[in-house]
């Protein structure tokens, strides 16, 4: 459990920022994570005074404020009618209702959690966030950096460009609101496909690969063109083992998962396929194992 | 140090530690249906409402409570009683420890949702626990419960 002698509201960002440059301190987000932490601390600094939860949507882009619930994104007409409902799709099988309706955007992305399907699925979409101190840098980056070097700063927003990119998400879990085994993103840009693959266990990472514009247009290219992507994809990540698989079992599901969404993602076109088919795609969107094998089974 | 919140529809005054969480203030405050049955944000027994959204109690500061409105359980006793009936009468109340937390969610997915199917019901409540029952006469209790008009 996290210990506190002093709470704390700021009602700017730059108090904020001044108190969380103390080691002393610890910033809250949703505290779902935090209050398993067992830390004790001078001062909590609670986000929740400065308006940062909520999605704000223009011609351009999406602003999501830090403290925008898992909930929220799940809920969001705007951002699932953008992106094909992977943001319905990302967050529902994390825990329950109550939980997402506390758990954070900021934390989560703070967190850089291996298991992360936020991170996942926003690597996708090449997003940026932004920092208080040091402002708005891609996400890819902010990823990467580890933990210890990033301390001490505040997460404002994660920004997301319209980018017209079509985008599916997939994963496999071994009971429904277990972390996932394996998390995969895959989104098509123009001649260019984006894959992000999570809980390898490792942090969440993306690739692009290229589309084989000279195989267009003969018998079945389209499935030879997910088949080969899918293979060159699976190349570019490393994959480690855990209680809940193997390296090489995730390896093979990584495959699989790539190819069904770059499937998914041709048959939808380039562009405006919207809610109804986010709608379609998560109901039956995660596969647990046995879903899986199921299906196998049903091709022999 | 001093908040003021709603709990239950009534303005109440509480004097909490800067890490007091909120399940410990609300039961010390007399509403014992709230439960702690995990220590990792996981069981969901815990629900209470703030501002008519289903949270966890066991994960949020109590000074967040700060002018906002908590419903638990005790709050809602009529429509408790109603949906609990369904519950005992399929034999979804075994020992009944997550019972409070798991109705506290029933009552908001029927706020939240519009006649929803067994996926989505199933979905909604899946953050909820039990260890007796199994799932099968809860599921069988929520459906006749959100269908009682038309039962009769
Ligand atoms: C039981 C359990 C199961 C989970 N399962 C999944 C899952 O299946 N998939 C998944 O993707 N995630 C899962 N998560 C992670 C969860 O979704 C959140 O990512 C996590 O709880 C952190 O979000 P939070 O808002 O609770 O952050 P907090 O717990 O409040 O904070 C997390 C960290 O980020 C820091 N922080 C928070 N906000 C900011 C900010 N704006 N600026 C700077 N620093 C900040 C905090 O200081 C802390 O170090 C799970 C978590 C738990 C506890
Ligand atoms: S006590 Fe288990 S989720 Fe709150
Ligand atoms: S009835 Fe015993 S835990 Fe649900």
């Amino acid at each position: 459990m996290i210990q506190a002698k002093e709470y704390v509201r700021p009602s700017s960002l730059e108090e904020a920022y001044q108190l969380c440059r103390r080691r002393s301190s610890v910033v809250a987000g949703g505290m779902m994570w935090l209050k398993m932490e067992n830390i004790q601390k001078q001062t909590i600094i609670d986000l929740s005074g400065l308006g940062l939860a909520g999605i704000e949507e223009d011609e351009e882009q999406f602003r999501i404020g830090a403290m925008t619930t898992l909930r929220m994104l799940e809920t969001h007409p705007g951002l699932n009618q953008e992106f094909d409902g992977i943001f319905r799709e990302c967050t529902r099988h994390i825990v329950g209702v109550q939980f997402r309706n506390g758990a954070t955007v900021g934390g989560s992305i703070y967190g850089r959690f291996g298991f992360s399907d936020i991170l996942t699925c926003l690597l996708a979409l090449d997003a940026y966030v932004e920092l208080y101190y040091g402002g708005v840098m891609p996400l890819a980056q902010f990823a990467a950096i580890p933990r210890s070097i990033t301390e001490r700063n505040i997460l404002v927003r994660i920004l997301i460009k319209k980018d017209g990119r079509r985008a599916a998400y997939r994963t496999v879990r071994r009971a429904s609101t277990d972390f996932p085994l394996l998390a995969c993103c895959v989104a098509k840009k123009g001649g260019q496909w984006q894959i992000s693959l999570g809980a390898r266990p490792q942090r969440a990472k993306a690739v692009v690969i290229s589309e084989n514009e000279e195989s267009c247009g003969a018998e079945g290219w389209e499935e030879q063109e997910a088949i080969r992507i899918a293979k060159e994809g699976v190349k570019a990540f490393s994959f480690g083992s855990n209680l809940r698989g193997s390296g090489e079992y995730r390896r093979v599901l990584a495959e699989l998962l790539i190819r069904r969404l770059a499937r998914q993602l041709q048959g939808q076109g380039e562009a405006g396929s919207g809610m109804g088919s986010g709608r379609e795609q998560s109901k039956n969107g995660t596969m647990t194992e046995s879903d899986q094998s199921r299906k196998e089974d049903n091709r022999r | 140090m001093k908040i003021q919140f709603q709990l239950n529809g009534k303005p109440v005054q509480a004097e909490i530690q800067p890490d007091t969480i909120l399940l410990d203030l609300v039961r010390k405050m007399g509403c014992k249906s709230v439960k702690r049955g995990c220590e990792t944000s996981n069981c969901g027994l815990c629900t209470v409402w703030m501002d008519e959204k289903p949270v966890l109690s066991c994960s949020v500061l109590a000074a967040r409570a700060e002018g906002r409105r908590i419903t638990t359980l005790e709050g809602l006793e009529k429509e408790a009683q109603e949906a609990g009936r369904y519950l005992a009468e399929e034999g979804g109340e075994q020992c009944g420890f997550c019972s409070p937390g798991f109705l506290m969610n029933v009552l908001a997915m029927e706020r939240e949702l519009d006649s929803p199917d067994e996926e989505e019901i199933k979905e909604y409540l899946a953050g909820n626990l039990c260890r007796c029952s199994g799932y099968m006469s809860q599921l069988r209790a929520v459906k006749r419960y959100l269908n009682r008009r038309k039962e009769g």
